[in-house]
């Protein structure tokens, strides 16, 4: 398909509009779509792209499920409709109470990564800070697992073995 | 300490030196955290973040720095003072145009800032001149273990670091360094760029000025993942495998200019060196675009012996030393990537008004940025 504006070189960008119900279309290629600033959309930060991806979902309740939707954090207050329109969250608390909605965009933003592997705050006790590693390490090891990565997931058991003895 | 003391020169961080500083002007560091025990910022009343202020101030300025440190309230003090903080990247802009008690922590030398009440309860971030995101680690991780001696920070097992948007949460680390290309956008293959760091899932933005397509051809280039991968392990992709890949696109387009293209290098050179040196009147957009092409210019005489007319013509303007192996020992005279660094802040808005001593309107700016361009490029004003 060729670029509707400039007609030679091919459309490589496709965008679909909806205004008022009303569907445009709209193909391009790269040069043209700079022109018309649409392909500086590909710059945008994950957090924009958060949330114009929530902005498009067409309710809590199709994106949270029914359950989900009326909850609010009993700490803070937060209900999951202030999220979509912040992007950001009301307190600590607020990603365990929720982590069932949350973990998909979690998952979304991370590359599907979900659980923390990295630093360990200093001031934890030594067994707390061994128990969070080897929590950790096994939650790779079923990542691992689960992508058939078996190399990896030898190396996780051996680390593994090797801290629980 | 006032901020005129820091605003008539650069801060060490862009002073044009450290590893592969042709391209890579800085790198940087931060790291996101929040308080245990209180709530995120956007479901905190004004006295809760002013708890939050006071018990963060009192750690930060306790800490040892090996060097000065002092505090800016950024809700207090004015709009050309936060304006001068952004454009010096001490700030972030969603930290000038915030509301409630914030403000920010500053070692002298500016290699360290951490901002109070941004999107986070603390953003500590350290800077350094050229490629040296390890060392920027190193150290920023030193700083957060002496903070978190005094104070708890909101973290859990599972997750990590908790921080008030999901996209940060884990290690709550950035990375990012300022890259100059504009040898890219001169053989029109800055696209290219965007789309590696696309697909290599980092973050484009443009520097010194708006848009993504900066006047000054800085970028900074940043990770986005911050869950699911140590610390170490992300500094290092992006020092080791991410960032020369990406200094290699820009010394191919710069050697692809002295090869294929020396009439769209040198006529690029020769306007910016006739504008820059007789301008009368030069907006910050126009002073950025033709200071880029200088400082290409004067990289690629002293790093690549390139020797176009038009590079001959600059290296005399400049004084540069013809033994490559002098490289430093005149500093002070000629035109350095230290003088051309020091021209890119020193004329940006804030920074001419904050020196001149009182606000000036666009008019009178840009005849300002004119003469202090004019009287650093012609040797006799």
């Amino acid at each position: 398909m060729l670029c509707q504006i400039c007609n030679k070189k091919t459309a490589t960008i496709h965008l679909t509009e909806i205004t008022n119900g009303l569907r445009s279309e709209m193909h391009l290629c790269e040069y043209c779509a700079v022109e018309q600033g649409i392909a500086a959309k590909s710059q945008v930060s994950i957090n924009e792209l958060l949330s114009g991806l929530l902005a498009v979902q067409p309710s809590d309740e199709e994106m949270f499920g029914p359950s989900e939707e009326k909850k609010s954090c009993p700490i803070c207050g937060f209900a999951l409709d202030q999220f979509r329109k912040e992007a950001v969250l009301g307190c600590p608390n607020d990603y365990e109470f929720f982590e069932n909605a949350l973990l998909p965009l979690i998952e979304k933003a991370h590359n599907g990564k979900t659980s923390h592997c990295g630093k360990i705050p200093s001031r934890m006790p030594q067994e707390a800070k061994e128990q969070i590693k080897l929590a950790n390490l096994q939650q790779q090891l079923d990542v691992a697992v689960r992508k058939e990565d078996y190399e990896e997931a030898a190396r996780l058991r051996d680390k593994i073995k090797q801290l629980e003895s | 300490m006032k901020l005129t003391d820091i605003s008539n020169d650069i801060n060490e961080w862009f002073n044009g030196s450290g590893p592969l500083s042709d391209i890579v002007v800085s790198s940087r560091i931060r790291l996101a955290r929040n308080l245990a025990g209180h709530k995120f910022l956007s479901r905190c009343s004004t006295t809760e973040k002013s708890e939050i202020l006071t018990k963060l101030k009192e750690v930060l300025m306790s800490l040892d720095l090996g060097d000065k440190i002092f505090y800016i309230s950024v809700d207090k003090t004015s709009n050309l003072n936060r304006d001068f903080l952004v454009e010096r990247h001490l700030i972030s802009r969603h930290h000038a145009a915030g509301r409630g008690p914030r403000g920010v922590v500053i070692a002298r030398r500016e290699f360290f800032t951490a901002m109070i009440n941004e999107e986070d309860h603390l953003r500590i971030q350290v800077l350094k001149a050229g490629c040296q995101l390890s060392k920027c680690y190193e150290q920023i991780n030193h700083i957060d273990d002496m903070i978190e001696q005094k104070i708890g920070f909101a973290y859990s097992p599972r997750f990590g670091y908790l921080t008030a948007c999901p996209t940060n949460l884990g290690t709550a680390i950035r990375c990012s360094v300022m890259l100059h290309m504009p040898a890219l956008k001169m053989t029109g293959q800055i696209e290219k760029f965007f789309h590696a760091a696309r697909d290599m899932g980092l973050a484009v933005r443009g520097l010194f000025g708006e848009g993504t397509e900066a006047a000054s051809d800085l970028y900074q280039l940043s990770n986005q993942i911050s869950l699911g991968v140590s610390e170490e392990a992300i500094v290092s992709e992006f020092e080791n495998t991410i960032i020369p890949e990406i200094v290699e696109y820009e010394n191919a387009a710069r050697k692809e200019l002295l090869s294929k293209q020396v009439d769209t290098l040198d006529d690029k050179i020769s306007r910016a060196m006739a504008l820059l040196q007789s301008a009368h009147l030069i907006s910050s957009h126009e002073a950025l675009f033709l200071l880029s092409h200088l400082r290409l210019g004067i990289n690629m005489c002293e790093r690549m012996g390139a020797t176009t007319p038009a590079l001959k013509r600059l290296r005399d303007l400049a004084e540069l030393p013809r033994d490559k192996s002098g490289k430093g020992a005149d500093e002070d005279k000629g035109l350095s990537i230290t003088t051309i660094n020091r021209l890119f802040m020193l004329t940006l808005p804030a920074h001419l008004q904050l020196n001149y001593g009182k606000p000036l309107d666009p008019t009178h700016r840009d005849a300002l940025r004119a003469q202090i361009i004019r009287s650093a490029l012609n040797k006799e004003t």
